[in-house]
């Protein structure tokens, strides 16, 4: 039976200096995060104790160091904020993880407000450097020179669906999905075939079909099991496979598809073999053939092409959603999705208001056209990466989509709420109400529990295992009657 | 930042083929002209914000690996 999509994306992004020579990425990341201030902005820690990234959904414990910071490193490294979300520093990227949301609509709006937050650290940060230098940051996921930082996203997954179900049915979803989720990089990196453009930022990077590693040899999927929740009830799908994307369009039809496909494997709905015979080899076939015609070879021995690949999964979807409820959002989901595979049949290009690599593309190669330049040209590798960057004024997509050049999925005012609220339907919404309220007695926080310390009193931990419990429904009569930490915790014991 | 309203911008790419002369070639070359005034004006917007020292930005922007 298909569970509620409780999801979630975490967002490294690219960071840089510019005029400053002794330039140090960590350094700057601890600038950044710390320059972002809020009201309780105190000594809160993250709390690393019940964090288990080695645990191999496969059925095994990974043996390795864990890394857990000190007191002093941790509180300088991470924040968390009254909107329920992550603000922190990630080895040596600044990362942002948006609070659990139910819908893909409030992901969108969330996932945005993290560039908020984003841009308003990067703003004051900047301010802090010696004169004439300044901090830089990138929505992206690739220096061109063989690094790669990643966007991942979660969902929540019923844990009696069994891994191997999830593994044989995503894999080709993962892998062709990039049609319409695709970031687009202007030529290939690590050792990939040469080329002008291809449709994703990351596909050239991924090196295996299924393991736990994220930095090195990236798997088409990740088995990293740590739900962040009641492990006997759930799982939480690591996808790192993904671009760091733009355009709302693009992030709602990302996470809503994907979401859609998962509650069909938990519900038995995949019916069909989809199997591709190299997924490893087929991800960057596909992004490096904009045309979008490129046939991939099936287990099956049939070839099809990525989007006649996602048309199955979509015949599957509509079929579903004829004998099961879907809310409204997904309904929408499943139209657009409708809509995006017929125009990518048609002509890729027709996208540009809705796909991020396409409407890249599109603002490439018009520049390219009128200024006589080529796909060497710098100038075309500086705009592959300026549509990335943070600022209202000089980002590229953002001025896409002042112009009224992008479909919007979501308005400026939810997205600016959401800088400072939390969704309240999920246990986010406990996590930002403590923090608003109690501030100076939050000891430390994880994505499932809370720890205050009142007064000489050990630490409490209070859990939150459940990811739809701690919603604003459910807690805010108790914290309507907790004025302090005390009462909230004596509350919780009655 | 306040709210914008959308400007409605027509849609590029084929969705359906116009051929021929006459008045439909007419309209035909005046879509063909707005568009060009399109791109010419979003390149112009381009030019202003784009990165002046492109070449030197792009080699030095260098990142460490992450996840």
């Amino acid at each position: 039976m298909s569970i509620p999509k409780v999801m979630g994306t975490e967002i490294e992004y690219g960071i840089t200096v510019r005029n400053d020579r002794d330039f140090d990425p960590i350094a700057s990341c601890v600038l950044l995060v710390n320059a972002y201030r809020e009201e309780h902005a105190g000594r809160i820690l993250w709390d690393y104790d019940q964090e288990n990234p080695l645990a191999d959904a496969r059925g095994f414990q990974v043996d390795g160091e864990k890394y857990t910071p000190n007191q002093q490193e941790n509180i300088a490294r991470n924040k968390t904020l009254v909107n329920g979300a992550r603000f922190y520093v990630d080895h040596a990227h600044p990362e942002y993880s948006c609070p659990e949301v139910t819908n893909v609509r409030d992901l969108v709006i969330h996932e945005k407000a993290g560039e908020r937050v984003i841009e308003m650290a990067r703003h004051e940060a900047s301010a802090l450097l010696p004169p004439g230098a300044q901090l830089l940051i990138y929505k992206n996921n690739s220096d061109r020179k063989g690094n790669s930082y990643g966007s991942h996203e979660n969902y929540l997954v019923d844990r009696r669906t069994s891994f191997k179900q999830i593994v044989e049915h995503m894999m080709s979803f993962l892998v062709t999905r990039q049609v319409y989720c695709g970031a687009g990089k202007v030529g290939s990196e690590n050792r990939a075939q040469p080329c002008e453009y291809q449709i994703t930022q990351r596909a050239d990077f991924f090196e295996t079909e299924v393991a736990l590693d994220t930095m090195v040899k990236r798997p088409i999927i990740n088995t990293r099991d740590e739900p962040h929740a009641d492990r006997e009830k759930y799982r939480r799908l690591h996808v790192i496979v993904g671009d760091s994307n733009m355009s709302e369009y693009t992030i709602y039809l990302r996470n809503g598809a994907t979401a859609l496909v998962l509650s069909m494997i938990e519900d038995g709905a995949i019916k069909k073999d989809l199997s591709l015979r190299d997924p490893v080899r087929a991800i960057k076939e596909i992004s490096h053939d904009p045309s979008c015609r490129r046939e991939i070879a099936m287990e099956s021995g049939k070839k099809l092409t990525a989007v006649q690949i996602q048309r199955e999964f979509l015949e599957l979807a509509l079929q579903y959603a004829s004998s099961h409820t879907l809310d409204d959002v997904t309904k929408d989901v499943l139209a657009k999705w409708q809509h995006v595979l017929e125009q990518l049949e048609r002509d890729p290009m027709g996208l540009t208001r809705e796909i991020d690599w396409v409407a890249k593309k599109a603002l490439i190669e018009s520049f390219m056209e009128r200024k006589g330049l080529d796909w060497e040209s710098p100038q075309v590798q500086m705009l592959d990466l300026q549509y990335h960057d943070s600022r209202a004024d000089k980002g590229l997509y953002a001025m896409l989509e002042r112009q009224g050049r992008m479909e919007r999925i979501v308005t400026d005012a939810e997205i600016i709420t959401a800088v400072t609220e939390p969704p309240h339907d999920t246990r986010a919404y406990f996590r930002g109400e403590c923090l608003k309220r109690y501030p100076a007695q939050v000891f430390g926080v994880n994505w499932d529990s809370i720890s205050f310390g009142i007064g000489d009193e050990p630490i409490k931990r209070v859990l939150m295992g459940e990811p739809l419990k701690g919603s604003k429904a459910h807690v805010e009569d108790l914290l309507a009657a907790s004025p302090t930490a005390a009462d909230l915790v004596k509350n919780l014991r009655a | 930042m306040a709210d914008t309203t959308q400007k409605q911008k027509p849609k590029r790419g084929g969705d359906g083929e116009e051929t021929g002369t006459g008045e439909s070639g007419q309209k035909l070359a005046k879509k063909g002209a707005e568009l060009k005034e399109e791109m010419d004006a979003l390149v112009d917007e381009i030019d202003e914000v784009l990165e002046e020292n492109a070449e030197e930005f792009v080699k030095n922007y260098v990142q460490r690996g992450g996840e």
